[in-house]
């Protein structure tokens, strides 16, 4: 009973996670909804036994996913400044 | 892009996530007709395998031409990312702080435990070689965001390559020795794992760092 409480509290955070990872329009809050994400998927490989992927997903798909994402924030805030035009507003025609 | 395509993209996006998610779930749902004898026969090889974790048994025995080709992927990925030339801004480091360094003091040290003891494992246990370069980068990426990652260019070129080389100098060997490509004496399988494994954990951290960087060792920066 208890493991059916948890296993559907997983999955009911991680459909809400995604939905908020990909919604988000705060890049930084989306990018740090995408870790929890990540973290979560972990849990739930474990739960389906599987902690072979469960820690490759926490390794890669949480942390160094997670670390690319906020560099590549970092990076377009670095270019607005330096006033490369965005692409996607050169691209509309 | 036309108007009129770009307008019904939202519903045609979600009409192929829906008709995904469908396909899963049915693929899902249908009861699994020869796991057992799949997995019957991975336990009944796993004694000549070498290692007693089924999982590392697969991947670096039983299909260890699926992972070799894996590891010929990820490096052709960080050639591509190199070849493209991003003309990235130079280093970004954090700005120096008391609490990252000591942080960094305690945790580098720590990282690289982690991964030799996850690659060890490996053998035994859920671990292995993806796992244990996975946490190896990290430690990396700490040393490059504290600005202290500065690898010799020849170093980091053999780092990225030498777990395919092994790997292949394996494969190339074993038909000398065992008559089969990728097929291990029985007797010493453990000890080749163990070596490909630790050449592909180096390869491994080395290129999903590098990846991370996205810029050519000894290019000038710009």
């Amino acid at each position: 009973m208890i493991e059916w409480f948890v296993d559907g509290l997983v999955g009911l955070m991680l459909l809400w996670l995604a939905w908020q990872a990909l919604t988000s329009a705060d890049l930084l809050r989306a990018v740090a909804m995408f870790v929890v994400f990540g973290l979560l998927v972990a849990i739930a490989w474990t739960r389906l036994g599987a902690p072979d992927v469960a820690i490759a997903e926490a390794a890669i798909g949480a942390g160094l996913t997670g670390a690319l994402l906020l560099i590549t924030i970092r990076r377009l805030q670095d270019q607005r400044r330096a006033g490369v035009p965005d692409e996607r507003h050169a691209e509309t025609d | 892009m036309p108007k009129r395509i770009e307008r019904c993209l939202p519903a045609l996006v979600s009409l192929g996530a829906v008709a995904l998610g469908v396909l899963i779930a049915l693929a899902v749902l249908q009861p699994p007709d020869h796991e057992g004898a799949t997995l019957g026969k991975v336990l009944e090889a796993l004694p000549d395998s070498g290692v007693s974790n089924p999982v590392t048994a697969v991947l670096l025995n039983f299909r260890a031409f699926d992972t070799l080709l894996e590891v010929g992927v990820l490096l052709l990925t960080l050639i591509a990312v190199w070849a493209l030339d991003l003309r990235l801004p130079g280093a970004e480091t954090l700005p120096a702080s008391p609490l990252f360094s000591s942080l960094l003091r305690v945790s580098g040290p720590l990282l690289v435990l982690v991964a030799g003891y996850l690659l060890w494992v490996g053998a035994s246990a859920p671990g292995g070689a993806f796992q244990a370069g996975a946490v190896l980068a990290g430690g990396c990426l700490l040393l490059r965001l504290a600005g202290l990652w500065h690898p010799p260019a020849v170093i980091l070129r053999w780092a990225v390559s030498v777990g395919l080389l092994v790997f292949l100098a394996t494969a190339l060997a074993m038909p000398f020795l065992t008559g089969g490509l990728l097929q291990y004496p029985p007797a010493a399988a453990g000890i080749w794992i163990l070596l490909i494994e630790t050449a592909a954990t180096v390869s491994i951290a080395a290129i999903l760092t590098s990846l991370f960087i996205a810029r050519e060792p000894g290019e000038p920066r710009r």
